[in-house]
């Protein structure tokens, strides 16, 4: 993108915007660096192996969860109730194994994931709810489910499987085990979105949705399979989760939420749909979790740690806004 | 008079749905009284407000995600205020901290051009933050005056009801009676044909994004009358308040509907929970059947409002 095809002088803003448009990745890589080094200027001597490896293993779920987002964000969805959905899944694959063993507590956390993508589906496909009220209420009813389900495992006690716990605590070297999970999920999710039939079509949907129905295709099943696909992801994520903090509790993912909106949104994802890019989630949940390092680093309070992740969202979305306008 | 009663049809219909119900309550609970009725009334009155909240954005064409954590904000500012104050300028100043804060997510939708339920999105986490910073955890205090104000009867209707009802009506009435009022319908029926003749569309909008504060303003207060304390931590008032709104005949997409009938909705849903607490069911299952009704309810309105865009 240069000055060359366009005619008139267009300004510095938009020419950056331009450029952070069309590769969102390079620039977010760039910011990422940025703010290592400025993490090494506050607390010198931060930067390790080990701080990267603990970095990395928070940043995994985060970017799993962004998965969600991005996904129902190329539709012109989003899908609020995935941070419960891990909470579900986390909760109760860590009391269910005592009762049932692990490969059914498994399922059965997946299933629950599976569960609420469906009503979520149902929802945004059929009843035409918008996603976000959707998914609120379904997130909503899930919690109910939970605390009901609580007072029935609550003298079972928990046991975490061994499995889990390796995935999320253990080290080869100095990278965290739950890249064994991650890299395959990520590769998938990539492959995903560009080679396959589905991917082009949820961008084709966030484009121009009328336009892909006159064109014979049934959106309805596509938004029920994408939906079935976040809940799935999103209790992935809390097996995940629950084997990193090893303290199943009825809000444990629940701070996730905004974070993973916050990644798709910063990684290029625009939240109207049609455009977006999973390996801009993935840098962007880096950045956060560096974010989060730094935050907590200047001993910020929780209160101005929502504000300034609100603020990042409505930033980054409103400098999009602009982008597409002046096009 | 047949016109009066065509255009509330809807209003009359949930009225006479919540009578039905109060009976039923009645048959299942024969004790539930005036105490019961009493109770009900002080339950409803923080979704009361934000159902009012939600239904002026609603009707101007938007929706506003952040009025939980506007509601926060306000309770906390109130209960802070009055530890230094008299309530009567804590209330004052309360109120104005609403309009503002709704004002403030207004202009960020008109400024930005970010739809609505974007910028409300984030605006929930900063009002929440914002919250947060005010009042680390429940405290604050509240004045014996307030408090009293929602409890006991006056006259033949619980206080609380009354207030609520003065405090919504005393700012619809004139409003929807006002030119500013016509142009919050016909900016919500169509923004553009709105625009064309003359209405000033993005004043409006702010307009009814700072009345909707201002709503979440007297619900954060009427937290603060029903507990005694500030709680930073915003209540499930979204979801019910959305339900609340469709259920009370306005459709989500705007321009049509009233105040009456979502006021008229949050009893139905409020009466609900209390029938289910009357038959023993645990709490906990109860916050599920009431997410399933309000779910289904906003599914019902998507339904009727595809049905309506057909024909």
């Amino acid at each position: 993108m240069s000055d060359a095809t366009t005619p008139e002088t267009p300004s510095l803003l938009l020419r950056i915007g331009r450029f952070l448009r069309d590769n969102p990745v390079i620039p977010l890589i760039g910011l990422l660096f940025a703010l290592i080094g400025i993490l090494e200027l506050m607390r010198p001597g931060i930067i390790s192996p080990f701080w990267m490896g603990n970095t990395m293993r928070f940043a995994i779920p985060l970017a799993m969860l962004a998965a969600c987002q991005v996904l129902t964000m190329l539709t012109g969805g989003i899908d609020l109730s995935a941070a419960v959905v891990a909470t579900v899944a986390g909760f109760v694959v860590a009391t269910a194994t005592p009762l049932v063993g692990v490969p059914l507590a498994v399922s059965i956390a997946l299933g629950a994931g599976l569960m609420v993508g469906l009503v979520n589906g149902i929802g945004v496909a059929f009843a035409r709810v918008h996603p976000l009220i959707m998914t609120l209420g379904t997130g909503l009813i899930a919690t109910g489910c939970l605390q009901v389900y609580q007072r029935y495992v609550i003298a079972t006690g928990s046991e975490i499987p061994a499995f889990l716990v390796w995935l999320g605590t253990g080290r080869t070297g100095i990278l965290p085990n739950s890249l064994y999970v991650f890299i395959p999920f990520a590769v998938l999710i990539l492959l995903l979105l560009r080679y396959t039939g589905f991917g082009r079509v949820l961008f084709a949907i966030g484009s121009n949705e009328n336009a892909t129905r006159l064109s014979g295709l049934r959106s309805w099943q596509l938004l029920m399979a994408l939906y079935l696909l976040s809940g799935f992801i999103a209790a992935l994520t809390g097996l995940l989760y629950v084997g990193i903090i090893r303290a199943p509790s009825l809000s444990l993912a629940n701070p996730l939420l905004l974070p993973s909106v916050a990644a798709a949104v910063i990684g290029g994802t625009s939240i109207f749909g049609g455009r977006g890019s999973y390996a801009g989630a993935i840098v962007g949940a880096l950045i956060l979790t560096v974010m989060g390092t730094m935050l907590t680093l200047m001993q910020l309070p929780e209160g101005a740690r929502r504000i300034i992740f609100g603020l990042i969202i409505l930033l980054v979305t409103a400098l999009f806004v602009r982008i597409t306008n002046q096009r | 008079m047949t016109r009066v009663l065509r255009s509330n049809l809807w209003a009359i219909g949930l009225a006479v749905l919540l009578l039905v119900l109060l009976g039923l309550t009645k048959l299942i609970q024969p004790s539930f009284g005036f105490n019961g009725l009493e109770s009900l009334a002080r339950a409803s009155l923080p979704f009361a407000f934000a159902t009012a909240a939600m239904a002026v954005v609603v009707i101007v064409g938007g929706i506003d995600l952040s009025v939980g954590s506007m509601m926060a904000v306000c309770s906390v500012t109130a209960a802070v205020l009055m530890t230094m104050m008299g309530w009567v300028p804590a209330v004052a100043i309360t109120l104005l901290v609403g309009l503002a804060m709704g004002a403030i997510n207004g202009s960020l939708i008109v400024v930005t051009r970010v739809p609505d339920i974007v910028v409300t999105l984030a605006m929930l986490f900063v009002w929440e933050g914002v919250a947060l910073l005010i009042l680390g955890s429940p405290g604050g205090t509240a004045d014996r005056a307030l408090t009293g104000m929602v409890r006991g009867w006056t006259g033949p209707v619980p206080s609380a009801l009354l207030l609520m009802l003065i405090c919504v009506f005393a700012v619809w009435w004139p409003l929807s009676r006002s030119k500013l009022g016509l142009s919050i319908y016909a900016t919500g029926s169509d923004e553009e044909a709105a625009f064309r003749s003359g209405v000033a569309v993005g004043r409006t909008r702010v307009a009814a994004y700072a009345i909707c504060g201002l709503y979440c303003a007297m619900g954060g207060l009427s937290l603060v009358m029903l507990t005694g304390i500030g709680e930073p931590v915003p209540g499930p008032y979204l979801m019910a308040s959305v339900a609340a709104v469709v259920l009370g005949g306005v459709v989500l997409g705007g321009g049509r509907g009233g105040m009456l009938g979502p006021i008229i909705g949050v009893f139905v849903l409020r009466i609900i929970r209390t029938m289910l607490t009357l038959m023993g069911v645990d709490p906990n299952v109860t916050t599920i059947v009431e997410g399933s009704i309000m779910v289904a309810v906003v599914m019902l309105g998507g339904f009727i409002m595809l049905r309506g865009r057909k024909t």
